[in-house]
């Protein structure tokens, strides 16, 4: 078990020191245009996290990934209460739609791997995943 | 508007990474087209984003920064880096967003691993009932003070008894008996087992007690052994490697 846990930290580690390396090689890959240089970070990291997780070759390039996000996160502060925030919206999502969300995020399962082990219809998982996005974003819609 | 509905959901699964073959190829091909479609795919990954910090834990561990430096230290910057495009003021952020994700992986594998410990435990626990039965039959046969009663036909004056139960893979030897007449002192009663070949293998030195009554469990005993007959000798109280004749009781394997 200790050997797994590491095993995994370390693929976590090595996951983010490629992806701070890319850009450090590249700093071109990332510009204003593409948003919040946080958010498009967390969301490149997180992909290559699956794609490893997946084994799978990257599939899309760095540099065309463009992220548009509402709330600044510059600061400490704004950040946590955007962590309370959408920790809220999970919260008070119904659980199916939070699972399937997890699932689909943290796991990268596809909506079809999910429908295959929860035994429900591709198209709620799709919607569930979709809808519960949204439910993040719309947190933040004054 | 309705194209854009019908792609609505694909996109989701798109920015996640979930859309796979023919429908992947289609949603490509209707994004390079469509700016609508496009300005919600960076929506929906700003939503990733939001998602990321659902899963903020506690500090990453220092040697990912250590390690991160050492490597840039050792790594040219082969790009002229070109004032104006990219924007560094947020790096502190960039690096804590980052490394939080990181510790929210961490987090999860914590939880996983959680989440596991208490289905051992629950393992442990169905185990520890079901020793615990185990522990109760073996002690209600050995126990001092059972009560021991043999039913024979009736009319029938007492008879000393033994009963083995012998499994053979499990080496395993349950011995009972009962109404044995009592033994002067240092004097003892011997089990043997007696091999389909070879010479007998002693089984377990037992004193009846005041009623007779004696057990003998799982006796020290070679592996495997096939079983012909088991019987009981008269032997000092030490035990013997041989019988000593004659044999007392006797009882052949069905």
């Amino acid at each position: 078990m200790t050997l797994r846990v590491l095993g995994d930290t370390g693929a976590a580690e090595d996951v983010l020191q490629e992806v701070f390396l890319q850009l450090w090689r590249n700093p071109g890959a990332f510009d204003s245009s593409r948003g919040n240089l946080g958010a498009w970070l967390a969301v490149i990291a997180r992909n290559r996290a699956i794609d490893g997780l997946r084994k799978r070759r990257p599939e899309t390039d760095i540099a065309d990934v463009a992220v548009s996000v509402e709330p600044d996160m510059a600061g400490d502060a704004e950040r946590a209460r955007a962590m309370e925030k959408v920790r809220g919206a999970l919260g008070t999502m119904p659980a199916a739609q939070r699972s399937a969300l997890e699932m689909a995020y943290f796991e990268g399962l596809t909506h079809i791997e999910i429908a295959a082990k929860t035994g429900e219809p591709l198209g709620t998982i799709k919607t569930r995943i979709r809808t519960g996005l949204l439910a993040l974003r719309k947190t933040f819609v004054a | 508007m309705s194209v854009h509905e019908q792609f609505a959901e694909d996109l989701a699964l798109y920015a996640l990474g979930g859309l796979l073959g023919d429908e992947r190829v289609a949603l490509e091909k209707h994004l390079a087209e469509c700016s609508a479609c496009r300005r919600e795919l960076e929506e929906l990954r700003g939503d990733m984003a939001l998602m990321a910090l659902s899963a903020a834990g506690p500090a990453p561990p220092r040697r990912a920064r250590q390690r991160l430096m050492d490597a840039i230290v050792r790594e040219p910057r082969a790009a002229t880096v070109r004032t104006g495009r990219a924007s560094w003021a947020p790096l502190p952020w960039l690096a804590t967003a980052a490394l939080a994700l990181v510790a929210g992986w961490f987090w999860r594998q914590n939880d996983q691993l959680a989440q596991r410990v208490a289905r051992l435990e629950n393992e442990s626990a169905g185990q520890q009932a079901q020793l615990q039965r185990a522990r109760e039959v073996v002690e209600t046969l050995t126990a001092t003070d059972a009560m021991r009663v043999t039913l024979v036909a009736a009319k029938t004056p007492p008879q000393p008894q033994g009963k083995a139960i012998y499994v053979r893979d499990r080496s395993s030897l349950i011995f009972l008996a009962s109404n044995l007449p009592a033994l002067p002192r240092q004097k003892a009663y011997e089990l043997w087992l007696i091999p389909t070949s070879g010479a007998p293998i002693p089984a377990g030195v037992f004193k009846p007690d005041a009623q007779g009554s004696a057990t003998v469990i799982n006796p020290h005993l070679p592996a495997g052994v096939e079983a012909k007959t088991f019987a009981i000798t008269v032997e000092p109280e030490q035990g013997s490697l041989v019988p000593t004749m004659p044999i007392v009781m006797v009882g052949a394997g069905g």
